[in-house]
């Protein structure tokens, strides 16, 4: 971290979940929206690194670890939900899943 | 070592902008592994090298695997053929692998190097990092496993293929009648 500053890698983070939170806002298939929360986990972990490398400590990849965890526990409650979908409703577009609301 | 992390953000950047605009899943998923990759060398030059052995072994390695997985599940029907002969186009891989072949490229030159300068002056290694992990955050751990059962168990209850949903009630018996 001494020829790099710190802003710099909180950019390029900032950068990569704004653009997972517009594959959330934007697209209408659910696969590529939990791809984009993925994408936005990723930054989350890429922000806690740099944050750890700035100060040498350890509890930035720590934090990474567990933010790892989540994800991977997230990535196969969600997918489950996916395959129930599709099997009930036979779509994937959630404009058509809209029987929760009012 | 700062143009490694600049060339690796940018290819992160630029593949991430290429999952959300693509409109088959598997062409954003190939982007999204080169996306992880790219981050696993930014990580790398940050002086992470735990956390980046990390991302290539869960993110590229098994939660791709699984959404691969379930896109491939989710097309058994008549066209799959056709479907996967316009999937494996060469338009559909030559990006993805020119992004990997710069990462490449990159980590051969990390490699090859004769002096270790390159490599950032302090790295956080994993010794630091496991006992950190279990001194002090082993509550925090004990947590994780408890969410990641809950995660098994939650998954395997769902994706349960159940015949109906009827409640018992409302259910007939044939041969009470």
């Amino acid at each position: 971290m001494s020829t790099l500053h710190a802003h710099t890698v909180l950019i390029v983070a900032a950068i990569l979940f704004v653009l997972g939170l517009a594959g959330v806002l934007t697209r209408k298939n659910i696969i590529f929206m939990l791809l984009s929360i993925e994408i936005m986990l990723n930054a989350a972990g890429l922000a806690f690194v740099a944050a750890g490398s700035r100060w040498q400590q350890p509890d930035g990849q720590v934090m990474y670890l567990f933010i790892l965890a989540m994800a991977a526990a997230e990535v196969s409650v969600a997918l489950a939900l996916v395959l129930q979908i599709q099997h009930q409703h036979k779509t994937l577009d959630v404009e058509e899943l809209r029987e929760l609301k009012d | 070592m700062s143009l490694i992390f600049y060339i690796s953000s940018f290819i992160a950047i630029l593949s991430t902008i290429m999952v959300i605009t693509r409109y088959q899943p598997i062409h954003a998923l190939l982007y999204l592994v080169v996306s992880f990759l790219a981050l696993s060398v930014t990580f790398l030059s940050l002086g992470a090298p735990f956390a980046a052995a990390l991302q290539i072994i869960v993110y590229a390695g098994a939660i791709v695997v699984l959404f691969i997985f379930v896109v491939m599940m989710l097309n058994l029907g008549k066209q799959t053929a056709q479907q996967e002969k316009e999937w494996l186009q060469l338009r559909a891989w030559l990006g993805p692998s020119i992004l990997s072949l710069v990462l490449l490229a990159e980590m051969a030159v990390l490699l090859l190097q004769d002096n270790p300068t390159g490599m950032p002056a302090a790295v956080v290694t994993p010794k630091q990092v496991s006992l950190s992990l279990y001194g002090e955050y082993v509550i925090a751990v004990e947590l994780v496993g408890f969410l990641l059962m809950t995660g098994i168990v939650g998954a395997a209850h769902i994706g349960k293929h159940k015949k109906k949903n009827l409640h018992r009630f409302l259910q007939t018996y044939p041969n009470l009648n």
